[in-house]
Protein backbone atom coordinates (compact mmCIF):
# COMPACT_ATOMS: atom_id res chain seq x y z
CA UNK A 1 0.00 0.00 0.00
CA UNK A 2 2.11 3.08 -1.06
CA UNK A 3 -0.78 6.06 -1.32
CA UNK A 4 -3.58 5.24 0.54
CA UNK A 5 -7.00 6.17 -1.04
CA UNK A 6 -8.05 7.62 1.71
CA UNK A 7 -6.84 9.31 4.88
CA UNK A 8 -9.13 10.79 7.23
CA UNK A 9 -7.87 12.61 10.46
CA UNK A 10 -9.58 13.64 13.18
CA UNK A 11 -12.78 13.87 11.62
CA UNK A 12 -15.90 14.70 13.81
CA UNK A 13 -19.61 15.52 13.82
CA UNK A 14 -21.74 16.84 16.19
CA UNK A 15 -25.16 18.15 16.16
CA UNK A 16 -25.94 21.30 18.67
CA UNK A 17 -29.57 20.75 20.04
CA UNK A 18 -31.88 23.17 22.50
CA UNK A 19 -31.17 20.02 24.94
CA UNK A 20 -27.93 19.20 24.33
CA UNK A 21 -25.12 18.56 22.28
CA UNK A 22 -24.47 14.97 20.61
CA UNK A 23 -21.00 13.65 19.64
CA UNK A 24 -22.36 11.44 16.48
CA UNK A 25 -18.62 11.09 15.49
CA UNK A 26 -15.60 12.16 17.47
CA UNK A 27 -11.79 12.39 15.96
CA UNK A 28 -12.30 9.40 13.81
CA UNK A 29 -8.74 8.90 11.70
CA UNK A 30 -8.38 5.95 9.80
CA UNK A 31 -6.51 5.15 6.57
CA UNK A 32 -8.19 3.01 3.38
CA UNK A 33 -5.84 1.86 0.80
CA UNK A 34 -7.18 -0.80 -2.47
CA UNK A 35 -8.91 -3.03 0.05
CA UNK A 36 -11.83 -3.99 2.13
CA UNK A 37 -12.58 -2.15 5.21
CA UNK A 38 -15.66 -3.42 7.43
CA UNK A 39 -16.87 -0.88 9.97
CA UNK A 40 -19.03 -2.54 12.49
CA UNK A 41 -20.88 -0.96 15.79
CA UNK A 42 -24.01 -1.33 16.83
CA UNK A 43 -27.11 1.68 15.85
CA UNK A 44 -26.18 4.63 17.35
CA UNK A 45 -22.34 3.90 17.19
CA UNK A 46 -21.61 6.49 14.10
CA UNK A 47 -20.77 4.03 11.39
CA UNK A 48 -23.66 5.72 9.42
CA UNK A 49 -22.36 9.34 9.64
CA UNK A 50 -18.93 8.23 9.11
CA UNK A 51 -19.78 7.26 5.41
CA UNK A 52 -22.22 10.38 5.11
CA UNK A 53 -19.51 12.87 6.29
CA UNK A 54 -16.79 10.85 3.89
CA UNK A 55 -19.32 12.03 1.21
CA UNK A 56 -20.10 15.67 2.43
CA UNK A 57 -23.70 14.46 3.07
CA UNK A 58 -24.07 15.55 6.94
CA UNK A 59 -27.21 17.93 6.52
CA UNK A 60 -27.60 21.18 8.09
CA UNK A 61 -27.44 21.39 11.85
CA UNK A 62 -24.97 18.83 11.97
CA UNK A 63 -21.34 20.07 11.88
CA UNK A 64 -18.72 18.49 10.64
CA UNK A 65 -15.23 19.43 11.10
CA UNK A 66 -11.96 17.62 10.46
CA UNK A 67 -8.25 18.20 10.07
CA UNK A 68 -8.71 16.39 6.46
CA UNK A 69 -10.20 13.65 4.87
CA UNK A 70 -7.47 13.54 1.59
CA UNK A 71 -8.83 11.07 -1.37
CA UNK A 72 -6.99 10.20 -3.79
CA UNK A 73 -4.48 13.28 -3.33
CA UNK A 74 -7.05 16.20 -2.57
CA UNK A 75 -8.18 17.07 0.61
CA UNK A 76 -11.96 17.18 0.78
CA UNK A 77 -12.68 19.35 3.35
CA UNK A 78 -11.17 22.54 0.85
CA UNK A 79 -13.50 21.36 -1.73
CA UNK A 80 -16.21 23.83 -3.00
CA UNK A 81 -19.57 22.09 -3.10
CA UNK A 82 -19.36 22.24 -7.01
CA UNK A 83 -16.30 20.52 -7.10
CA UNK A 84 -17.81 17.73 -4.32
CA UNK A 85 -20.74 16.98 -6.78
CA UNK A 86 -18.43 16.13 -9.51
CA UNK A 87 -16.81 13.75 -7.51
CA UNK A 88 -19.73 12.10 -5.14
CA UNK A 89 -21.00 9.71 -7.66
CA UNK A 90 -18.09 9.52 -10.33
CA UNK A 91 -14.83 8.93 -7.78
CA UNK A 92 -17.00 8.34 -4.65
CA UNK A 93 -20.44 6.32 -4.62
CA UNK A 94 -22.43 4.92 -1.81
CA UNK A 95 -24.74 1.68 -1.66
CA UNK A 96 -27.74 2.10 0.81
CA UNK A 97 -29.42 0.03 3.01
CA UNK A 98 -32.63 -0.54 1.34
CA UNK A 99 -33.22 0.03 -2.66
CA UNK A 100 -36.85 -0.23 -2.66
CA UNK A 101 -36.90 3.35 -0.81
CA UNK A 102 -33.77 5.06 -2.28
CA UNK A 103 -34.70 4.27 -5.58
CA UNK A 104 -36.98 6.67 -7.36
CA UNK A 105 -40.39 4.18 -7.54
CA UNK A 106 -41.81 6.25 -10.78
CA UNK A 107 -38.90 6.44 -12.70
CA UNK A 108 -37.80 3.11 -14.81
CA UNK A 109 -34.55 1.47 -12.86
CA UNK A 110 -32.34 1.53 -16.64
CA UNK A 111 -33.20 5.44 -16.88
CA UNK A 112 -32.03 5.89 -13.08
CA UNK A 113 -28.69 4.44 -13.86
CA UNK A 114 -28.73 6.21 -17.08
CA UNK A 115 -29.15 9.31 -15.55
CA UNK A 116 -25.98 9.08 -12.63
CA UNK A 117 -23.88 8.30 -16.13
CA UNK A 118 -25.30 11.32 -17.87
CA UNK A 119 -24.87 13.37 -14.98
CA UNK A 120 -20.98 13.30 -15.08
CA UNK A 121 -20.25 13.96 -18.51
CA UNK A 122 -22.23 13.42 -22.21
CA UNK A 123 -23.51 10.27 -23.32
CA UNK A 124 -25.41 9.78 -26.14
CA UNK A 125 -28.64 7.81 -25.50
CA UNK A 126 -27.32 4.59 -27.52
CA UNK A 127 -24.01 4.07 -26.22
CA UNK A 128 -25.36 4.86 -22.77
CA UNK A 129 -28.00 2.27 -23.33
CA UNK A 130 -25.75 0.08 -23.74
CA UNK A 131 -23.48 0.84 -21.20
CA UNK A 132 -26.30 0.20 -18.66
CA UNK A 133 -26.99 -3.40 -20.07
CA UNK A 134 -23.44 -3.71 -19.74
CA UNK A 135 -23.46 -3.00 -16.14
CA UNK A 136 -26.62 -4.86 -15.44
CA UNK A 137 -24.66 -7.96 -16.86
CA UNK A 138 -21.68 -7.37 -14.82
CA UNK A 139 -23.52 -7.62 -11.89
CA UNK A 140 -25.31 -10.90 -12.95
CA UNK A 141 -29.07 -10.34 -14.06
CA UNK A 142 -30.04 -12.19 -16.44
CA UNK A 143 -32.55 -10.52 -18.10
CA UNK A 144 -31.12 -6.68 -18.41
CA UNK A 145 -33.28 -5.59 -21.03
CA UNK A 146 -36.43 -6.53 -18.94
CA UNK A 147 -34.93 -4.86 -15.69
CA UNK A 148 -33.97 -2.18 -17.80
CA UNK A 149 -37.70 -1.37 -18.60
CA UNK A 150 -39.14 -2.10 -14.96
CA UNK A 151 -39.93 -0.21 -11.52
CA UNK A 152 -38.19 -0.90 -8.65
CA UNK A 153 -41.33 -2.45 -7.42
CA UNK A 154 -41.33 -4.88 -9.82
CA UNK A 155 -37.86 -6.32 -8.96
CA UNK A 156 -37.18 -8.90 -5.64
CA UNK A 157 -34.98 -7.12 -3.14
CA UNK A 158 -31.94 -8.78 -4.05
CA UNK A 159 -32.76 -7.74 -7.93
CA UNK A 160 -33.17 -4.11 -6.72
CA UNK A 161 -30.02 -4.31 -4.78
CA UNK A 162 -28.08 -5.50 -7.59
CA UNK A 163 -29.56 -2.27 -9.36
CA UNK A 164 -28.43 -0.45 -6.91
CA UNK A 165 -24.80 -1.60 -6.90
CA UNK A 166 -24.78 -1.53 -11.00
CA UNK A 167 -26.20 2.52 -10.65
CA UNK A 168 -22.65 3.08 -8.51
CA UNK A 169 -20.34 1.42 -10.47
CA UNK A 170 -21.28 2.35 -13.62
CA UNK A 171 -19.26 5.40 -13.06
CA UNK A 172 -16.17 3.56 -12.28
CA UNK A 173 -15.42 4.60 -8.97
CA UNK A 174 -12.51 4.89 -6.73
CA UNK A 175 -14.05 4.41 -3.68
CA UNK A 176 -17.49 2.59 -2.86
CA UNK A 177 -19.27 3.15 0.69
CA UNK A 178 -21.52 0.74 1.24
CA UNK A 179 -24.06 1.18 4.42
CA UNK A 180 -25.63 -2.14 5.10
CA UNK A 181 -26.06 -2.94 1.59
CA UNK A 182 -27.50 -6.31 2.02
CA UNK A 183 -28.95 -6.87 6.32
CA UNK A 184 -32.23 -6.61 4.07
CA UNK A 185 -32.02 -10.08 2.28
CA UNK A 186 -32.20 -13.22 2.51
CA UNK A 187 -29.16 -15.26 3.23
CA UNK A 188 -28.46 -16.78 0.00
CA UNK A 189 -29.38 -13.69 -1.93
CA UNK A 190 -26.53 -11.97 0.59
CA UNK A 191 -24.32 -13.93 -0.01
CA UNK A 192 -24.67 -13.73 -4.01
CA UNK A 193 -24.85 -9.51 -3.63
CA UNK A 194 -21.86 -10.01 -1.72
CA UNK A 195 -19.76 -12.23 -3.98
CA UNK A 196 -20.78 -9.60 -7.00
CA UNK A 197 -19.67 -6.46 -4.82
CA UNK A 198 -16.47 -8.59 -3.97
CA UNK A 199 -15.78 -9.84 -7.49
CA UNK A 200 -15.92 -5.89 -8.93
CA UNK A 201 -13.98 -4.68 -5.89
CA UNK A 202 -11.23 -6.68 -6.66
CA UNK A 203 -10.96 -6.64 -10.56
CA UNK A 204 -11.40 -2.80 -10.59
CA UNK A 205 -8.94 -2.02 -7.81
CA UNK A 206 -11.64 -0.02 -5.82
CA UNK A 207 -11.36 0.44 -2.06
CA UNK A 208 -14.57 -0.49 -0.13
CA UNK A 209 -16.20 0.57 3.08
CA UNK A 210 -18.71 -2.02 4.17
CA UNK A 211 -20.55 -0.98 7.17
CA UNK A 212 -22.42 -3.70 8.77
CA UNK A 213 -23.81 -4.86 12.27
CA UNK A 214 -22.95 -7.77 11.55
CA UNK A 215 -19.55 -8.70 12.81
CA UNK A 216 -19.82 -12.20 11.62
CA UNK A 217 -20.19 -11.07 8.18
CA UNK A 218 -17.64 -8.45 8.00
CA UNK A 219 -15.16 -11.33 9.77
CA UNK A 220 -15.61 -13.46 6.74
CA UNK A 221 -16.07 -10.15 4.16
CA UNK A 222 -13.54 -8.11 4.70
CA UNK A 223 -9.83 -7.26 4.91
CA UNK A 224 -9.62 -5.18 7.84
CA UNK A 225 -12.14 -4.22 10.40
CA UNK A 226 -12.84 -1.24 12.93
CA UNK A 227 -15.37 -1.30 15.51
CA UNK A 228 -17.04 1.76 16.48
CA UNK A 229 -18.55 2.60 19.69
CA UNK A 230 -20.41 5.78 20.67
CA UNK A 231 -18.95 7.73 17.57
CA UNK A 232 -15.09 6.59 18.54
CA UNK A 233 -12.94 3.92 16.62
CA UNK A 234 -12.76 1.65 19.98
CA UNK A 235 -10.41 -1.10 18.12
CA UNK A 236 -8.93 -1.86 14.99
CA UNK A 237 -7.78 -5.28 13.62
CA UNK A 238 -7.16 -7.57 10.54
CA UNK A 239 -10.64 -9.51 9.96
CA UNK A 240 -8.91 -12.81 10.46
CA UNK A 241 -7.80 -11.69 13.88
CA UNK A 242 -11.56 -10.88 14.76
CA UNK A 243 -11.72 -13.35 17.40
CA UNK A 244 -8.41 -12.15 19.08
CA UNK A 245 -9.98 -8.45 19.76
CA UNK A 246 -9.36 -7.16 23.19
CA UNK A 247 -11.29 -3.99 23.79
CA UNK A 248 -14.14 -4.90 26.39
CA UNK A 249 -16.79 -3.67 24.25
CA UNK A 250 -15.38 -5.61 21.05
CA UNK A 251 -14.91 -8.78 23.18
CA UNK A 252 -18.60 -7.92 24.46
CA UNK A 253 -20.25 -7.97 21.19
CA UNK A 254 -18.41 -11.23 20.06
CA UNK A 255 -19.67 -12.94 22.90
CA UNK A 256 -23.41 -11.92 23.08
CA UNK A 257 -23.63 -13.44 19.70
CA UNK A 258 -25.40 -16.58 19.62
CA UNK A 259 -23.46 -19.24 17.60
CA UNK A 260 -24.77 -22.62 15.47
CA UNK A 261 -22.03 -24.58 16.27
CA UNK A 262 -21.29 -24.28 19.76
CA UNK A 263 -24.27 -23.46 21.58
CA UNK A 264 -24.02 -21.58 25.59
CA UNK A 265 -25.91 -22.23 28.04
CA UNK A 266 -26.66 -17.94 28.68
CA UNK A 267 -25.53 -15.65 26.50
CA UNK A 268 -22.94 -12.75 27.46
CA UNK A 269 -24.23 -9.35 28.01
CA UNK A 270 -22.88 -6.30 27.47
CA UNK A 271 -22.12 -4.29 30.38
CA UNK A 272 -21.53 -0.78 29.29
CA UNK A 273 -18.55 1.08 30.46
CA UNK A 274 -18.87 4.98 30.08
CA UNK A 275 -14.71 5.00 30.75
CA UNK A 276 -14.95 3.67 26.74
CA UNK A 277 -16.39 7.12 25.52
CA UNK A 278 -13.87 8.71 27.42
CA UNK A 279 -10.93 7.01 25.87
CA UNK A 280 -8.95 8.52 23.04
CA UNK B 1 -42.88 -38.24 14.89
CA UNK B 2 -42.30 -40.60 18.21
CA UNK B 3 -45.38 -40.21 20.73
CA UNK B 4 -43.18 -39.92 23.85
CA UNK B 5 -44.85 -36.53 25.09
CA UNK B 6 -48.29 -35.58 24.97
CA UNK B 7 -48.51 -32.82 21.91
CA UNK B 8 -49.51 -29.41 22.74
CA UNK B 9 -50.00 -28.51 19.01
CA UNK B 10 -50.42 -30.86 16.26
CA UNK B 11 -51.14 -29.67 12.93
CA UNK B 12 -51.79 -31.58 10.23
CA UNK B 13 -51.41 -31.12 6.25
CA UNK B 14 -52.38 -27.30 6.30
CA UNK B 15 -52.80 -25.21 3.32
CA UNK B 16 -53.01 -21.79 3.01
CA UNK B 17 -54.33 -20.08 -0.72
CA UNK B 18 -54.53 -16.38 -0.79
CA UNK B 19 -56.59 -14.84 -4.13
CA UNK B 20 -58.24 -16.59 -6.74
CA UNK B 21 -58.02 -16.90 -10.45
CA UNK B 22 -55.22 -15.96 -11.88
CA UNK B 23 -53.47 -13.75 -8.30
CA UNK B 24 -53.82 -17.16 -6.50
CA UNK B 25 -51.21 -17.51 -4.29
CA UNK B 26 -50.70 -21.27 -2.45
CA UNK B 27 -48.80 -20.02 0.91
CA UNK B 28 -48.52 -23.15 2.65
CA UNK B 29 -48.92 -26.82 0.71
CA UNK B 30 -49.30 -29.24 3.23
CA UNK B 31 -47.69 -28.38 6.48
CA UNK B 32 -47.36 -31.29 9.00
CA UNK B 33 -45.36 -30.79 12.76
CA UNK B 34 -46.38 -31.76 16.16
CA UNK B 35 -44.79 -29.83 19.28
CA UNK B 36 -44.46 -31.48 22.54
CA UNK B 37 -45.86 -29.93 26.08
CA UNK B 38 -42.17 -27.41 27.23
CA UNK B 39 -40.89 -27.63 23.72
CA UNK B 40 -38.87 -24.99 21.97
CA UNK B 41 -39.75 -25.69 18.38
CA UNK B 42 -38.05 -23.53 15.48
CA UNK B 43 -39.34 -23.20 12.15
CA UNK B 44 -36.84 -21.47 9.68
CA UNK B 45 -37.35 -20.08 6.33
CA UNK B 46 -36.78 -17.45 3.71
CA UNK B 47 -39.16 -14.71 3.51
CA UNK B 48 -41.89 -16.22 1.35
CA UNK B 49 -41.25 -19.69 2.77
CA UNK B 50 -44.64 -19.17 4.24
CA UNK B 51 -43.26 -19.29 7.55
CA UNK B 52 -45.36 -16.53 9.25
CA UNK B 53 -48.02 -17.40 7.18
CA UNK B 54 -48.24 -20.78 9.26
CA UNK B 55 -47.78 -18.53 12.89
CA UNK B 56 -50.99 -16.50 11.59
CA UNK B 57 -53.07 -19.11 11.13
CA UNK B 58 -51.95 -21.01 14.29
CA UNK B 59 -53.07 -17.94 16.34
CA UNK B 60 -56.03 -16.98 14.66
CA UNK B 61 -54.92 -13.79 12.68
CA UNK B 62 -55.08 -15.70 9.25
CA UNK B 63 -58.61 -17.55 9.35
CA UNK B 64 -58.39 -18.93 5.41
CA UNK B 65 -56.43 -22.10 6.33
CA UNK B 66 -57.05 -25.84 5.77
CA UNK B 67 -56.42 -28.33 7.28
CA UNK B 68 -56.74 -29.86 11.29
CA UNK B 69 -55.04 -27.59 14.01
CA UNK B 70 -55.20 -29.32 17.46
CA UNK B 71 -54.34 -27.35 20.50
CA UNK B 72 -53.91 -29.73 23.51
CA UNK B 73 -55.83 -32.10 21.82
CA UNK B 74 -58.76 -29.97 20.61
CA UNK B 75 -59.42 -28.25 17.00
CA UNK B 76 -57.89 -24.51 17.48
CA UNK B 77 -61.07 -21.72 16.96
CA UNK B 78 -61.03 -20.54 13.41
CA UNK B 79 -61.66 -17.12 15.15
CA UNK B 80 -59.71 -16.59 18.69
CA UNK B 81 -62.17 -17.03 21.76
CA UNK B 82 -61.05 -16.21 25.49
CA UNK B 83 -60.54 -19.81 26.20
CA UNK B 84 -57.79 -19.80 23.10
CA UNK B 85 -56.27 -16.40 24.09
CA UNK B 86 -55.35 -17.78 27.62
CA UNK B 87 -53.55 -20.89 26.29
CA UNK B 88 -51.86 -19.07 23.16
CA UNK B 89 -50.51 -15.70 22.95
CA UNK B 90 -47.61 -14.14 20.11
CA UNK B 91 -44.68 -11.85 20.38
CA UNK B 92 -44.56 -10.28 17.65
CA UNK B 93 -41.43 -9.07 15.38
CA UNK B 94 -41.08 -5.62 15.74
CA UNK B 95 -41.09 -3.76 19.05
CA UNK B 96 -41.60 -0.36 17.46
CA UNK B 97 -44.95 -0.98 15.32
CA UNK B 98 -46.70 -3.41 18.08
CA UNK B 99 -47.36 -1.47 21.14
CA UNK B 100 -50.15 1.23 20.80
CA UNK B 101 -48.44 4.66 20.57
CA UNK B 102 -50.61 6.28 22.78
CA UNK B 103 -51.18 3.73 25.87
CA UNK B 104 -48.98 3.70 28.68
CA UNK B 105 -47.58 0.10 29.51
CA UNK B 106 -50.04 -0.05 32.63
CA UNK B 107 -53.01 0.37 30.13
CA UNK B 108 -51.41 -2.12 27.77
CA UNK B 109 -50.79 -4.57 30.33
CA UNK B 110 -54.04 -4.31 32.02
CA UNK B 111 -56.46 -4.93 29.02
CA UNK B 112 -56.18 -8.31 28.98
CA UNK B 113 -56.93 -8.44 32.53
CA UNK B 114 -59.70 -6.47 32.05
CA UNK B 115 -60.96 -8.38 29.13
CA UNK B 116 -61.05 -11.60 31.17
CA UNK B 117 -62.23 -9.97 34.23
CA UNK B 118 -58.77 -11.54 35.85
CA UNK B 119 -58.42 -9.48 39.48
CA UNK B 120 -55.71 -8.50 41.44
CA UNK B 121 -54.59 -6.21 38.37
CA UNK B 122 -52.29 -3.96 39.86
CA UNK B 123 -50.11 -7.21 41.91
CA UNK B 124 -50.05 -8.87 38.53
CA UNK B 125 -48.87 -6.28 36.16
CA UNK B 126 -45.88 -5.72 38.76
CA UNK B 127 -45.24 -8.57 39.18
CA UNK B 128 -44.80 -9.78 35.26
CA UNK B 129 -43.08 -6.47 35.06
CA UNK B 130 -40.13 -7.43 37.19
CA UNK B 131 -40.62 -11.52 35.42
CA UNK B 132 -39.23 -9.58 32.13
CA UNK B 133 -36.59 -7.17 34.08
CA UNK B 134 -38.47 -3.87 34.18
CA UNK B 135 -38.89 -2.06 37.27
CA UNK B 136 -42.04 -0.19 38.40
CA UNK B 137 -40.71 3.23 36.93
CA UNK B 138 -41.47 1.91 33.51
CA UNK B 139 -45.54 1.55 34.65
CA UNK B 140 -46.36 4.92 33.40
CA UNK B 141 -44.50 5.01 30.12
CA UNK B 142 -45.70 5.63 26.60
CA UNK B 143 -43.32 3.23 23.82
CA UNK B 144 -41.88 6.43 22.71
CA UNK B 145 -40.00 6.43 26.36
CA UNK B 146 -38.50 3.15 25.92
CA UNK B 147 -35.60 1.92 24.00
CA UNK B 148 -35.93 -1.49 21.58
CA UNK B 149 -35.43 -3.44 23.46
CA UNK B 150 -37.12 -2.55 26.63
CA UNK B 151 -40.04 -2.83 24.38
CA UNK B 152 -39.94 -5.87 23.42
CA UNK B 153 -39.67 -6.63 27.36
CA UNK B 154 -42.93 -5.09 27.45
CA UNK B 155 -44.49 -7.21 24.56
CA UNK B 156 -43.24 -10.36 26.36
CA UNK B 157 -44.77 -9.07 29.51
CA UNK B 158 -48.03 -8.32 27.51
CA UNK B 159 -47.65 -12.08 26.10
CA UNK B 160 -47.31 -13.18 30.17
CA UNK B 161 -50.69 -11.63 31.17
CA UNK B 162 -52.68 -14.18 30.73
CA UNK B 163 -50.39 -16.66 31.82
CA UNK B 164 -50.86 -18.87 28.69
CA UNK B 165 -49.23 -22.41 27.81
CA UNK B 166 -47.70 -21.33 24.39
CA UNK B 167 -46.17 -18.96 22.86
CA UNK B 168 -45.91 -17.95 19.27
CA UNK B 169 -42.02 -16.05 18.85
CA UNK B 170 -42.27 -14.55 15.26
CA UNK B 171 -38.61 -12.77 14.87
CA UNK B 172 -38.62 -11.23 18.50
CA UNK B 173 -35.25 -9.84 17.91
CA UNK B 174 -34.83 -9.26 14.70
CA UNK B 175 -35.08 -5.40 14.95
CA UNK B 176 -32.43 -5.60 17.81
CA UNK B 177 -28.92 -4.97 18.28
CA UNK B 178 -26.94 -7.98 18.89
CA UNK B 179 -26.30 -7.18 22.81
CA UNK B 180 -29.66 -6.47 23.13
CA UNK B 181 -30.75 -9.76 21.59
CA UNK B 182 -28.52 -11.68 23.83
CA UNK B 183 -30.44 -10.17 26.69
CA UNK B 184 -34.31 -10.69 25.38
CA UNK B 185 -33.00 -14.31 23.94
CA UNK B 186 -31.62 -15.08 27.72
CA UNK B 187 -34.85 -13.53 28.66
CA UNK B 188 -36.90 -16.15 27.16
CA UNK B 189 -34.92 -18.82 28.09
CA UNK B 190 -35.16 -18.34 31.60
CA UNK B 191 -39.05 -17.93 31.69
CA UNK B 192 -39.13 -21.24 29.69
CA UNK B 193 -37.21 -22.55 32.73
CA UNK B 194 -39.36 -20.94 35.16
CA UNK B 195 -42.69 -21.36 34.01
CA UNK B 196 -42.18 -24.25 31.57
CA UNK B 197 -43.75 -22.56 28.32
CA UNK B 198 -43.65 -24.34 25.24
CA UNK B 199 -42.41 -21.85 22.32
CA UNK B 200 -42.87 -21.96 18.87
CA UNK B 201 -40.00 -19.72 17.61
CA UNK B 202 -40.22 -18.70 13.74
CA UNK B 203 -36.68 -16.74 12.56
CA UNK B 204 -34.49 -17.09 9.57
CA UNK B 205 -31.44 -16.85 11.91
CA UNK B 206 -30.28 -20.35 12.24
CA UNK B 207 -27.65 -19.19 15.19
CA UNK B 208 -30.89 -18.09 17.34
CA UNK B 209 -32.80 -21.55 16.33
CA UNK B 210 -29.66 -23.59 17.45
CA UNK B 211 -29.54 -21.19 20.91
CA UNK B 212 -32.84 -21.71 21.48
CA UNK B 213 -34.66 -24.90 19.98
CA UNK B 214 -34.84 -29.05 20.48
CA UNK B 215 -36.46 -29.31 17.01
CA UNK B 216 -36.82 -27.51 13.61
CA UNK B 217 -38.52 -27.55 10.35
CA UNK B 218 -37.21 -26.03 7.26
CA UNK B 219 -39.30 -23.96 4.81
CA UNK B 220 -39.21 -23.40 1.58
CA UNK B 221 -41.56 -21.84 -1.25
CA UNK B 222 -44.53 -23.19 1.54
CA UNK B 223 -43.49 -27.03 2.24
CA UNK B 224 -41.52 -28.49 4.88
CA UNK B 225 -38.75 -29.61 3.30
CA UNK B 226 -36.90 -31.13 6.24
CA UNK B 227 -37.64 -31.79 9.86
CA UNK B 228 -34.70 -32.41 12.19
CA UNK B 229 -33.84 -32.09 15.25
CA UNK B 230 -31.10 -29.37 16.45
CA UNK B 231 -27.99 -31.42 16.99
CA UNK B 232 -28.16 -32.08 13.23
CA UNK B 233 -28.00 -28.15 12.51
CA UNK B 234 -24.96 -27.69 15.43
CA UNK B 235 -22.81 -30.59 13.77
CA UNK B 236 -23.69 -30.12 10.65
CA UNK B 237 -25.80 -32.87 8.82
CA UNK B 238 -28.83 -31.67 7.67
CA UNK B 239 -29.86 -33.98 4.35
CA UNK B 240 -31.75 -31.90 2.30
CA UNK B 241 -29.47 -29.77 -0.18
CA UNK B 242 -31.85 -26.41 0.15
CA UNK B 243 -31.05 -26.85 4.19
CA UNK B 244 -27.40 -27.65 3.44
CA UNK B 245 -26.89 -24.58 1.60
CA UNK B 246 -29.17 -22.09 3.89
CA UNK B 247 -26.64 -23.55 6.40
CA UNK B 248 -23.43 -23.15 4.69
CA UNK B 249 -24.63 -18.97 3.86
CA UNK B 250 -25.34 -18.57 7.55
CA UNK B 251 -22.18 -19.65 8.46
CA UNK B 252 -20.43 -16.68 6.80
CA UNK B 253 -19.17 -15.27 3.35
CA UNK B 254 -17.63 -17.88 1.08
CA UNK B 255 -16.61 -16.66 -2.20
CA UNK B 256 -16.16 -20.15 -3.54
CA UNK B 257 -19.34 -21.71 -2.07
CA UNK B 258 -21.55 -18.79 -3.84
CA UNK B 259 -20.20 -20.39 -7.02
CA UNK B 260 -22.29 -23.60 -6.09
CA UNK B 261 -25.68 -21.82 -5.00
CA UNK B 262 -28.94 -23.80 -6.48
CA UNK B 263 -32.37 -22.43 -7.10
CA UNK B 264 -35.07 -24.30 -5.47
CA UNK B 265 -38.16 -23.96 -6.28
Amino acid sequence: MDQPLLRVENLSVRYVTPTGTVDALKKVSFELGREKLGVVGESGSGKSTLGRAILKLIPRPGQVSAERIEFMGRDLTRVSEAEMRRIRGKQMTMILQDPKFSLNPVMRTGDQILEALSVHGRIGRRPGHKRVLDILKAVRIRDPERVYNAYIHELSGGMGQRVMTAMMLVTNPMLLIADEPTSALDVTVRMQVLAIIDDLVTQRGMGLIFISHDLNLVGSFCDRILIMYGGRIVESCRAADLHKVTHPYSRGLLESLPSIEEPKAVLATLKRDPAWLAGP
Amino acid sequence: MADLAPSLLDVRNLHVVFGHGHHKVHAVRGVSFAVAKGECFGIVGESGSGKTTVLRSLCGLNTHWEGEILIDGRPAPRHPDRAFCRTVQIVFQDPYGSLHPRHTVDRCLREPLEIHDIGDRDKRITETLQAVGLDKSFRYRYPHQLSGGQRQRVGIARALMLEPKLLFLDEPTSALDVSVQAEILNLLVRLRKERGFTYILVTHDLAIISHMCERLIVMNVGRVVEAMPVTALRERTPENPYTQQLLQASLGYDRKAVERYQTFD
